[in-house]
């Protein structure tokens, strides 16, 4: 009844992976009809979307869904606990800003100096992050909207430290340059394209594996989800609800300060806005996070998929078509991927329900007899 | 007999509220006229001030109207920001082929279409409303990029994320009483003249669309209260159970709610892209459907307290905007200054302690940064709104009452 | 015309796996009380749904005054003439008694003064001495009950549902109730009246309707059944009986109150100056209106509320100042009042469910991990010992009925021998074969030295139950009671301050 049986095979499949798939799908279909809509050619559209990418595109399908994942995993701890950290985007702002100064000022010497920027980004995260945990704990503001104010707060504060104690470079500024030796190594993995796989971007995979064991082993996972599922009974239950809300708001916003890190060491090593900056990443986070269902291999397929359409998309233009056209996409797969979940959950609940009824009046009629 | 006595007594309650509030006001009035008296920026209340002031309200107002239709009748829409952005396509499309009449209308049709996607989600299929929301603003930024390149691209003053060129909304000077104001305004007398600037603002070169962003403020609020229709809806919001086990349709209330909604931020982009500017490009809102939905929380979700709400986030917002805004905003950091420190000792003395020490302490830096600055840096002017915004809601959330069942999922049938 | 007759011929409905009503038949004549009774769970609420319009019969047919209706909504059941008062209130507290009557029968006299007049007719014609204009958050049970009845009537209401409408109320309540619903009957209106409660029923009814498993199982004449017989009825066998046997009462103490008050932001007393000892061994019992204070009594033990003043001991240890975790920490179990709020996640799996509120003691979780293993092995043997009826330990909580729900979670907090045990409305809403298998528990802990707390709105329940019974009214203690000698009325004016009489 615990192993592998073609029932609990069949639930996965149609719980899990059906749903995703028919998000994706749908979100192609209504693309394609809003671009014929206007006039456009819907076929050029998916030939561009399914053409096979070339090595540029592939390498940076691997770093954004590096970042993306990252990204997603912020706001995926938020979530499993009920919070919206809609704040993921101003926290890797703020995390960004306070690295790359950090880094730039070479405190710390040599390859040390990684390490340190990362501890030091993901601090600055975090207390960005609990500006709106506090709020919400201490003064019942919705951490939605104040996350949202604090997002435009940390762009504008962002741009306003870089050219006051910045450097300038041409007509921007910047904050100063990472050193040399802290510059890590990347891979070399695609010939033809510029640039290398970032060797942060493997810090993914380790947020990813640490979130998995985090959430679905320890305790403090089990009082997250609890507390995400119903506050009323995790605080019947013993977990301090408001100590969680800090610390999973803070958790959450130390991870969100580490989503721009893999690209800052590896190709940009520096930081200002807009140029030497890619913005917007925390917003797609929160996208991929619920495309992937919250799981870290879902995390890892979801931004994979966003990084594949935004990285396809910059050949659209050639076909004529705008390439916001993949931010529709984008939109109505999370849109319908939602709608899908809510479906299926109903659903199961229903089947479930009636399972239960069966087996328990087949026992109860075996007893009878 | 006892139920007769304090039925008076919330009547005498409402007219000593009612009292206190204008009392209040005038008292605002006051310390603003003696802080541009003391700063001598006379700026902080000049004619061409306010009337920025209130163009910068405008978008404001609509969307926070907007966020309160549809949250009255229990639906978090944050997907304004994305309905507005929609409405600024709709309007300079259809104002640049068919007339500004057909740019309003389309524009507000735009957001309907927005609103629609967000019923159907949230209310169809109980999609969560915040979730929702974020997708739609996705969406909306994308169609509207998709738009401007797809439609505007080939036209006479167009560009890929631009347009410009297409009629809008008449204006008009109300006469004499401009005139009249804007003279008294120049004189710069104590209150007299704060007063004056306020009417001259709003009489001249007034837009069309701005009256009717000030008559929905009235619309809304006979409607949702004074009508049953309006009973209806609000019903849905605060006990959508109860409503349905008395015949009502709650679907249908939400969705009718959701779409107004959607059409009112619609409408908030129409402004931008007709009054607030004569052109449109991409991404014009700012995030201006996001401090709606802050207003109408500030507001506490009623009409009269989302436009003061509107009016106070529109002034910064459109100070923002001005030239040389950073002597204003200093001006202005003197004002918060002492308005934080009349606020800290009135919580002290109504026994939240710790709040008004904690406002004393944002007034005691308030003051600081004024004396040791001459200026405040223009960055710090353009994220004023947002700075103000956390603070009101840091300070009066716990006083909000939201609608019972806003935000929460609802299907039929689960009555009883 | 205000006289109707309603017939329920035959009615059927299915949920998913369940059978909630089968061939359901039941006579609703003129002018009379007529009383539908039934344990927890036997299909009564659906009964009443589909008479009321808010869900379809997949089979059978309603017939009003000799011709056959079919309803789609509550606005076909008010237009016929049917009004309910459904047993959770629903009225919107943010708006005023006058906006909840009217709202969607605005048609009828407006939504201004015409409206405000009619209500205060109605409300004067009944004596329920209700303001149109108070908004109902302001409202006690009582009140909000007579709003929703105002409701009905205003409607035009000829056949008034009332569904467990004594459940909220102390004695003397029900007795203003009961006079409220004669004075209707005398005018012409009929009454159905659900209810488990025989004494009551045998005390209003006209006519009684038995319902069991999902049907009508018989009728019965007040006048002659006795209580015996209609338990028969119901649930085929005698009722369970709460009583306890000799007392098993220590002089150890296991929870001591020592003058604890607690006041909310405002400075108002939510418990003031309470003091009160559970033994080892011994049952204590709070009874009370609901809302006068018994809620935060069991929070400020828990932890979950501060205490401004006062001590709170747990055998030796003080844990006033202690997190809830500290004190389930220290042995005391905790059977929440609302199960699914807050005794269980309902999507989880038992298993899951089993490891909430243990999250820091073997065998569910072992050094800041959850043990899959240990938790599912327990949650087998809750499984087990306590009879709770479901596929196994994969089956989410919500797939379970409340019976089985209940005794999941009483099983649960009396794992690792507590020394003390919280129990909140511990049989509400439960089915008679759980309430006995409950009791059972709990009088058996209480053998082996278990000190139990117990809030109770079911009068039967605290003084069968209970050692000692303590009355709570408006957030102090102000009576105490042997269970063996105190009747139900002395009871219902200690819970109301003598106000209700």
């Amino acid at each position: 009844m615990k192993g592998l049986t073609p029932r609990r095979v069949l639930d996965t499949v149609v719980g899990s992976l059906l749903p995703p798939l028919v998000a994706v799908v749908a979100a192609m279909v209504a693309t394609s009809v809003l671009i014929a809509a206007f006039g456009g050619s819907p076929g050029s559209f998916l030939e561009v979307i399914f053409s096979v990418p070339n090595d540029r595109v592939l390498l940076s399908i691997i770093n954004q869904s590096a970042m993306l994942s990252i990204s997603g995993i912020a706001a995926a701890i938020g979530f499993r606990m009920g919070l919206f950290n809609i704040g993921v985007e101003g926290q890797y702002i703020v995390g960004s800003c306070a690295g790359a100064f950090f880094a730039g000022s070479g405190l710390v010497p040599g390859p040390l100096n990684i390490l340190a920027t990362l501890v030091v980004a993901a601090a600055a995260g975090a207390a960005y992050a609990s500006i709106a945990g506090l709020l919400r704990v201490f003064r019942g503001v919705s951490e939605v909207i104040s996350a949202i104010m604090l997002n435009y707060i940390a762009l504008t504060m962002a741009g306003y430290l870089v050219t006051k104690y910045g450097q300038a470079s041409g007509y921007t500024f910047t904050t100063e340059r990472l050193p040399l030796d802290a510059q890590p190594l990347g891979f070399k993995i695609f010939p033809d394209a510029p640039g290398d796989v970032w060797a942060l971007s493997s810090l993914a995979i380790i947020l990813g594996i640490g979130y998995w064991f985090l959430i679905s082993r320890t305790r403090f996972g089990f009082e997250l989800r609890v507390t995400g599922e119903s506050e009323t009974a995790a605080r019947a239950s013993g977990v301090n609800t408001k100590k969680m809300t800090l610390l999973v708001m803070a958790l959450s916003g130390a991870v969100a300060g580490l989503v721009w890190m893999p690209a800052y060491f590896g190709s940009v090593h520096t930081f200002g806005t807009p140029e030497n900056f890619q913005a917007g990443l925390g917003f797609i986070g929160l996208a991929v996070a619920l495309l992937g269902r919250n799981r870290t291999l879902g995390i890892f397929f979801a931004a994979a998929l966003f990084a594949f359409l935004s990285g396809q998309s910059n050949n659209l233009q050639s076909a004529g078509i705008a390439k916001d056209v993949i931010d529709i996409t984008q939109g109505i797969t999370v849109l319908a991927v939602v709608v899908a979940y809510e479906v299926v959950g109903r659903r199961r609940a229903k089947t479930e329900a009636e399972r239960v009824a069966r087996q328990l009046d087949a026992e109860r009629e075996g007893a009878a007899a | 007999m006892s139920t007769q006595q304090s039925v008076s007594a919330e009547v005498v309650r409402a007219r000593t509220f009612r009292y206190t509030w204008w009392l209040a006001a005038l008292a605002v009035i006051v310390v603003i006229s003696t802080v541009r008296l003391y700063t001598g920026t006379d700026r902080i209340t000049a004619p061409g001030t306010l009337r920025a002031a209130i163009i910068g309200a405008c978008p404001i107002l609509l969307a926070g109207l907007g966020g309160l239709w549809a949250e009255r009748a229990g639906i978090v829409n944050i997907g304004l920001e994305g309905q507005m952005l929609l409405g600024t396509w709709g309007a300079a499309f259809f104002a640049y082929h068919y007339g500004p009449l057909a740019g309003v209308l389309g524009a507000a049709l735009m957001g309907l279409i927005g609103g629609l996607l967000h019923a159907i989600a949230t209310v169809s299929f109980g999609v969560d409303h915040i979730i929702s929301g974020v997708a739609i603003n996705i969406v909306g930024l994308g169609a509207v990029g998709f738009l401007a390149k797809t439609t505007f691209d080939d036209l006479d003053g167009g560009g890929p994320r631009n347009l410009s060129g297409y009629s809008t909304p008449p204006e008009f000077t109300v006469p004499l009483i401009a005139d009249g104001a804007r003279s008294l305004a120049d004189k710069h007398w104590f209150v007299i003249s704060d007063v004056a600037g306020a009417v001259a603002g709003v009489t001249t070169r007034l837009s069309v669309l701005t009256v009717l962003a000030f008559v929905l403020v009235a619309v809304t609020a006979w409607v949702l209260w004074r009508t049953s229709f309006g009973l209806r809806l609000r019903s849905c919001g605060e006990n959508p159970q109860a409503a349905e086990t008395l015949g009502i349709n709650v679907y249908r209330y939400k969705y009718v709610a959701v779409l107004i909604s959607g059409a009112f931020a619609g409408l908030g982009g129409a402004y931008l892209a007709m009054v607030a500017s004569s052109s449109f490009t991409v991404g014009q809102t700012g995030g201006r459907g996001y401090i709606g939905l802050a207003t109408m929380i500030f507001g506490n979700w009623r009409p009269s307290g989302v436009l003061t709400g509107a009016l106070m986030f529109g002034y910064t917002d459109g100070v923002s905007l001005l030239s040389n805004s950073g002597a204003i905003v200093h001006a202005l950091l003197l004002l918060v200054a002492i308005l934080l420190a009349v606020f800290a000792v009135l919580k002290v003395r109504g026994g939240e302690r710790v709040t008004g020490f904690v406002i004393a302490g944002i007034s005691v830096g308030a003051f600081v940064w004024y004396f040791l600055s001459e200026t405040v840096d223009a960055s710090f002017t353009g994220m004023t709104p947002y700075v103000v915004t956390l603070f009101v809601l840091a300070v009066f959330s716990q006083r909000l009452r939201m609608p019972a069942a806003d935000g929460k999922p609802y299907r039929r049938g689960g009555a009883g | 015309m205000t006289t109707i007759d309603v017939e329920a011929r035959g009615i059927g409905k299915r949920f998913p796996g369940v059978v909630a009503n089968h061939d359901v038949s039941l006579h609703i004549r003129p002018e009379r009380v007529h009383a539908l009774i039934g344990e927890n769970g036997a299909g009564k609420s659906t009964l009443m749904k589909i008479l009321y319009g808010v869900q379809p019969a997949d089979d059978g047919q309603i017939v009003i005054d000799g011709s056959p209706v079919s309803f789609t909504s509550p606005t076909d059941a008010i237009a016929a003439g049917i009004g309910m008062v459904f047993q959770h209130f629903m009225l919107a507290d943010n708006l005023t008694v006058a906006e909840n009557i009217v709202l969607g029968a605005e048609k009828l006299h407006g939504i201004g003064d015409g409206a405000k007049k009619e209500i205060r007719a109605i409300s004067e014609r009944f004596g329920f001495g209700l303001d149109p204009d108070t908004l109902v958050e302001r409202l006690g049970v009582a009140d909000r009950q007579r709003v929703e009845i105002l409701k009905v009537l205003y409607r035009g209401a000829r056949l008034i549902i009332l569904d467990e409408p004594t459940a909220v109320l102390v004695p003397q309540e029900v007795d203003a109730l009961f006079a409220n619903l004669r004075e209707l009957v005398g005018q012409g209106r009929s009454v159905l009246f659900i209810s488990h409660k025989l004494d009551e029923v045998r005390q209003i009814a006209d006519d009684i309707t038995v319902m069991r498993r999902g049907t009508t199982v018989g009728t019965a004449d007040p006048k002659t059944a006795t209580k015996r017989e209609l338990a028969e009825l119901m649930v085929g066998a005698e009722l369970p009986s709460p009583a306890t046997s000799e007392s098993t009462v220590t002089d150890r103490p296991v929870l001591r109150l020592d003058g604890v008050t607690v006041a909310d932001e405002s400075g108002r007393d939510l418990l003031h100056d309470i003091s009160l000892t559970v033994h080892a061994g011994e049952v204590v019992g709070i009874a009370g209106v609901e809302g006068n204070g018994q809620s935060e009594l069991v929070e400020v033990v828990m932890g979950m509320l501060r205490a401004n003043a006062g001590t709170i001991r747990l055998g030796d240890d003080d844990i006033t100042r202690l997190s809830t975790r500290a004190v389930r920490d220290l042995g005391v179990g905790f059977v929440p009042e609302d199960r699914h709020r807050h005794g269980l996640v309902l999507d989880y799996p038992l298993w899951e469910n089993r490891v909430l509120g243990h999250q820091t003691s073997a065998p569910a979780v072992r050094r800041g991990l959850v043990s899959r293993k240990g938790a599912r092995a327990d949650a087998q043997r809750i499984i087990d010992q306590f009879d709770v009826r479901t596929p196994g330990v994969d089956t989410s909580a919500r797939a379970l009925s409340g019976g089985n729900q209940q005794k999941f979670i009483v099983g649960r907090e009396m794992s690792g021998n507590p020394r003390l045990l919280i129990a909140s409305h511990p049989t509400r809403g439960v089915d008679v074969g759980a309430q006995a298998a409950i009791w059972d528990h709990i009088r058996a802990a209480r053998r082996e030295g278990l000190g139990v707390l117990l809030v109770s709105a079911d009068l039967d329940e605290l003084i069968g139950l209970s050692d000692r019974l303590e009355v709570i009214l408006r957030s102090r203690l102000t009576a105490r009671f042997d269970p063996s000698s105190v009747t139900a009325s002395d009871l219902g004016e200690a819970m109301t301050g003598g106000e209700a009489a």
